[in-house]
């Protein structure tokens, strides 16, 4: 024992050898292993292990709001909860069927039929308030689900229906101003890293992978008084008058801004069975209409621009009728000799067609360029029309006699509201704006402000008794404005269906205002600009200029109205 | 020495409970600020609401309707109107 405890302990080589060498390849082996964990395998492991305990989130973000030029609120986006469900996988007892039934305010039986239908995934109900969406995962029935979703609600419902369009799925712009400002309005959601806890509360802020953008304010530069006021008018004489559909435009002289744009028929954005593309159009801005006597102010203007006429200058219209190559120009009454004031006065379309005939094409082509015709009015809107001006070279003598008198060019309303502009200004063209401005803009000089003056004054008599639209007068302001009777193009040939329709300004010592109306197949009898579009025309002006506190530069006492029956001498 | 040791060691041991505490603090603080950031959104989303509530009510087919008909308002007619200039907006 003794000896063997002082001398050293001898292995036997060979077996010393192995265990070295056995435990040397188990060390390189949790070597290597180690090495593969730290270096190799590495993201996974990290992966597994952030996923314990953090999580990327979303952060929502909202849609702008979208409002007048005095802050209402015209559309609002909450969030409410959309229920749906897999009808395959919903387990539930009869009486919680009737509880969601309930919950839901649906009868039992159509939400049967919805769980039954056969599909994958179907919405039972959307927009649910949240509380009510509570109440039903109170219920804990399997397959049924809630999300959260953004609805956007209209509260001045169909009164700016075209104007502000609607949203559709994820707060997406469809339609109007929403589609057009999408950019501006939509919010972009944003996503953070966030470390939890065991109970899946969020315990600290890691980083933020994608910063939410909020939806910005849109502020336009509607009128909500204003709107109703045109909406509600508008929508009255085109039931009264048995019309199609009608326009009515609301301009601010200064600024171009485009105060109110009214459309009938009209929509209820809220509700979500949509409505025909027919009552979804703006018609003020995308659809395109001949504009008939309105336009004649404008030959007239070119014609006092070349220096040929002055408003004195003699025309002889008899006897009525003009004949161009193998067409004749009609009179609706016979006029004989008129002053070129009388001609807007009358509204005579042989005396616009004889000063038109007697001018170069290129020039009144010009003019009317210049006030904008023939190119879209850039105000932004989707959809939105420019109408149609042909080249004057292209121009056949009976072309530039109709074009005198606003047959063969097609404008819109918005366009034609617009070109008013150099008749209320001193010879301005402004541009137009759907979006609320700072203060007046400037505008490119179409004409000269002694013409502007000239013909602004013969706008004047038209509404004067022995004009075409006495009733277009509004007490206690001076009025501007040309009537419009058109018969409509169908296909290739005229109808007898027209478009009545009325531009003017006021008050005419100072203008503020150009309101066009537009009145599309009256049938109920009348049909002339000055008994069908005039008298809305005076009711919208008189109480718009009265909202917004314009003073008044003429006495209450001046509206002179001829005897009924009368008054009424009109046009093409 | 191991005096010096152990007052070291003593520092050590107060710093680390130091940020334990001052760690557990800020995640306290955190969720807190986390409750705080909801209730603002909760509020936001309540001021649409009472937005939507307010406008809807004040639609002025509905404030005519009520001046009209239940208090008998009517609009004055032009003669009775005077326009003071230098007012209104």
């Amino acid at each position: 024992m003794r000896a063997g405890a002082s001398a050293p302990l001898k292995l036997p080589p060979l077996r010393a050898s192995l265990v070295f060498g056995g435990m040397l390849v188990l060390f390189i082996a949790l070597i290597g292993r180690s090495l593969y964990l730290q270096r190799i395998d590495n993201d996974f492991l990290q992966e597994q292990g952030s996923s314990r305990y953090s999580r990327a989130i979303e952060v929502p973000a909202h849609r702008g709001r979208i409002m007048d030029r005095y802050g209402e609120p015209l559309a609002i986006s909450t969030p409410v909860k959309a229920i749906w469900a897999w009808p395959d996988k919903v387990e539930a007892t009869p009486g919680q069927i009737r509880a969601l039934a309930e919950a839901l305010e649906m009868p039992q039986g159509s939400l049967s039929q919805k769980l039954a239908g056969g599909a994958d995934f179907v919405y039972l109900k959307r927009p649910v308030p949240p509380e009510v969406a509570d109440r039903i995962a109170a219920l804990r029935i399997a397959g049924v689900h809630d999300e959260t979703e953004y609805w956007r609600y209209y509260p001045s419902g169909e009164v700016m229906s075209q104007v502000l369009g609607f949203t559709g799925d994820h707060d997406i712009g469809q339609e109007g101003m929403e589609l057009a400002q999408q950019s501006w309005l939509g919010g972009k959601p944003g996503t953070r890293r966030v470390i939890i806890n065991r109970r899946g509360d969020v315990v600290e802020d890691v980083a933020s992978i994608r910063a939410p953008q909020e939806g910005r304010d849109l502020a336009l530069a509607l009128d909500s008084r204003l709107q109703y006021l045109a909406f509600r008018e508008l929508k009255a004489a085109v039931e009264a008058n048995k019309a199609k559909a009608g326009a009515m435009v609301v301009l601010d002289v200064k600024t171009g801004e485009l105060l109110a744009l009214a459309n009938w028929p009209a929509y209820n954005p809220n509700s979500r069975t949509r409505a025909a593309r027919e009552r979804m159009r703006n018609r003020a801005l995308t659809d395109t209409f001949e504009p008939g006597s309105t336009l004649k102010p404008f030959t007239i203007a070119a014609a006092l621009e070349s220096g040929r006429v002055t408003p004195n200058s003699v025309i002889d219209t008899a006897p009525g009728t003009l004949t161009i190559g193998g067409a004749t120009i009609h009179d609706a009454h016979r006029e004989g000799v008129l002053t070129v004031e009388q001609v807007i006065q009358k509204s005579s379309n042989v005396g616009a067609a004889k000063i038109a005939l007697s001018l170069p094409p290129s020039a009144i082509w010009q003019t009317l360029s210049d006030a904008g015709f023939g190119a879209p009015p850039r105000t932004g809107f989707p959809g939105e029309v420019g109408g149609r001006l042909r080249p004057a070279k292209s121009w056949r003598p009976i072309e530039q006699a109709t074009i005198a008198y606003g047959h063969g060019i097609s404008v819109n309303l918005v366009q034609l509201a617009r070109a008013y502009t150099i008749f209320a200004t001193d010879g301005e063209l402004k541009p137009v704006s759907l979006l609320k401005l700072d203060g007046p803009v400037a505008g490119h000089p179409a004409i000269a402000p002694e013409t502007a003056r000239e013909v602004r004054h013969m706008l004047e008599m038209v509404v004067a008794p022995g004009g075409t639209a006495p009733r277009a007068q509004v007490a206690g302001y001076r009025v501007a404005g040309k009537t419009g009777t058109a018969h409509k193009l169908e296909g290739r040939s005229y109808t007898d269906k027209y478009i009545a329709s009325f531009v003017g300004f006021a008050p005419a010592s100072n203008p503020r205002l150009i309101v066009a109306v537009m009145i599309d197949e009256p049938a109920a009898g009348q049909y002339y600009g000055g008994s069908v579009a005039a008298p809305v025309f005076s009711v919208v002006m008189g109480t718009a200029l009265r909202l917004l506190s314009v003073p008044t530069d003429a006495a209450v006492t001046n509206v002179v109205l001829p005897p009924d029956g009368a008054d009424i001498r009109e046009e093409t | 020495m191991l005096r010096i040791n152990l007052v070291l060691l003593a520092v050590l041991v107060v710093c680390a409970l130091s940020l334990v505490t001052s760690r557990h603090q800020a995640r306290k603080l955190f969720v807190d600020l986390e409750r705080e950031q909801a209730q603002t959104r909760a509020y936001e989303i309540e001021y649409g609401q009472l937005q939507i509530e307010q406008s809807t009510w004040a639609v002025p087919a509905r404030v005519e309707k009520i001046a009209r008909e239940q208090l008998r308002m009517q609009l004055p007619s032009a003669d009775r109107i005077e326009v003071i200039e230098g007012g209104g907006r």
